[in-house]
């Protein structure tokens, strides 16, 4: 088997890049939306990371995916509110149903 | 490299042979003669109510994400603090600026949400 | 083989099979708990690139924070009659054709692709250089995260109330 290099990496991130967008595309209810868009932001991050371990850019890709991290984590918390506030109003979490701006 | 992760390494595995090992031995040496009274919840406490699918109280949510938010804060703060000594002799001063000013647009956040009575509980 | 291969496909394995299992398990409770692995797996992936603090911070905040607004989020959302813990599932079958297109398109492109491969030596103290950058060129983009987390801050506390 051959020695891992950043080819091997990327393969990871790929997958659970297309496995994020799979989970998105498919699930009804908005916290499984939610668990996608996380996949995809991990994908995005081990990139990264990756990148700053082959490539020439010094410590600057871990920096950015710190940045990536705590931006998610923000981006979670709000996204998590929203969706509570929305079951409130709908009693219903599934994306499909939530299609009214106004009552 | 490897070699560093060695020890967290042997920790992890320790740790999932334990917990594993314990479990199995109770139920491969223990004796087994169950009854009801035994298999209750508590055994000799109170009768417990309801599903353990209970819904919980929405001021925990609220209580987790402003923990999130401050454990944010903290992160940054981490590799500056561990390593003050030498980015001060490398900046100066600046470096004391540039994180008292981060912290103190965290600070207007801080008054806001305990202005709002976010850290009330009831 | 070395020590080295054996356990990155030993993180990637367990990676890629949890965020499977995410994305197909009906039951929510279960997928943020394949999640769970999946971010532990990451965060082997970032040690074995030599990120120790990243992979640190992945384990703390969102293991200990992310995953856990998630749980409460679907505890939240969910009625007590509804013991089941559901989710529906659409457009099964375009999805996976539309995604196997696009997830191979995405492959065969990273994989021809002649990347710059130095394999650069790490350094045992990431965490001071990270400091550096963040307090040097970088320290712009820290101070507007503060106020992006000031934001999320106000939101949070607006948005939540009862």
């Amino acid at each position: 088997m051959v020695t891992v290099s950043l080819y091997h990496y990327l393969f990871v991130s790929t997958i659970l890049f297309s496995l994020g967008i799979f989970g998105i595309v498919t699930r009804k209810n908005a916290v499984m939306v939610l668990m996608g868009i996380e996949l995809i932001l991990n994908a995005a991050n081990i990139n990264f990371v990756a990148f700053a371990r082959y490539g020439n850019f010094g410590f600057q890709g871990q920096l950015m995916a710190l940045f990536v991290i705590v931006l998610a984590a923000a981006e979670a918390a709000i996204a998590l509110a929203i969706v509570l506030n929305i079951y409130k109003v709908f009693s219903s979490v599934n994306v499909d149903e939530i299609d009214r701006l106004k009552e | 490299m490897l070699e560093q992760y060695l020890p967290v390494f042997i920790v992890l595995g320790i740790a999932i042979v334990f917990g594993v090992a314990t479990v199995l031995s109770s139920i491969i040496f223990g004796p087994q003669r169950p009854t009801t009274e035994k298999l209750s919840t508590y055994e000799s406490g109170m009768k417990p109510v309801g599903t353990t699918k209970e819904r919980v109280s929405i001021k925990y949510y609220l209580i987790a994400m402003l923990f999130i938010i401050f454990d944010l804060e903290v992160i940054f703060v981490y590799p500056w603090a561990v390593q003050f000594k030498k980015l001060f002799h490398e900046f100066g001063i600046s470096v004391f600026i540039s994180m008292f000013i981060f912290l103190v647009i965290f600070e207007i956040g801080y008054l806001y949400v305990y202005k709002k009575g976010g850290f009330k509980w009831d | 083989m070395t020590l080295y291969d054996i356990i990155f496909y030993l993180f990637a394995l367990v990676t890629i099979s949890s965020a499977y299992l995410v994305v197909t398990v009906r039951n929510i409770v279960y997928s943020a708990f394949s999640l769970l692995f999946t971010l532990f797996g990451i965060a082997g992936l970032y040690a074995l690139l030599g990120a120790d603090f990243v992979a640190i911070v992945q384990l703390i905040v969102y293991v200990g924070g992310i995953l856990i607004l998630m749980i409460f989020g679907v505890m939240l959302t969910n009625k007590i009659t509804n013991v089941q813990i559901k989710t529906g599932v659409f457009q099964i079958l375009p999805a996976t054709i539309g995604v196997g297109i696009f997830g191979g398109f995405l492959l065969a492109v990273l994989l021809n692709t002649n990347w710059l491969n130095l394999n650069v030596k790490d350094s045992p103290a990431t965490t001071f250089q990270l400091g550096q950058l963040l307090m040097n060129e970088w320290v712009l983009p820290f101070e507007l995260l503060g106020i992006v987390l000031l934001i999320a801050l106000l939101g949070a506390a607006s948005i939540a109330r009862k």
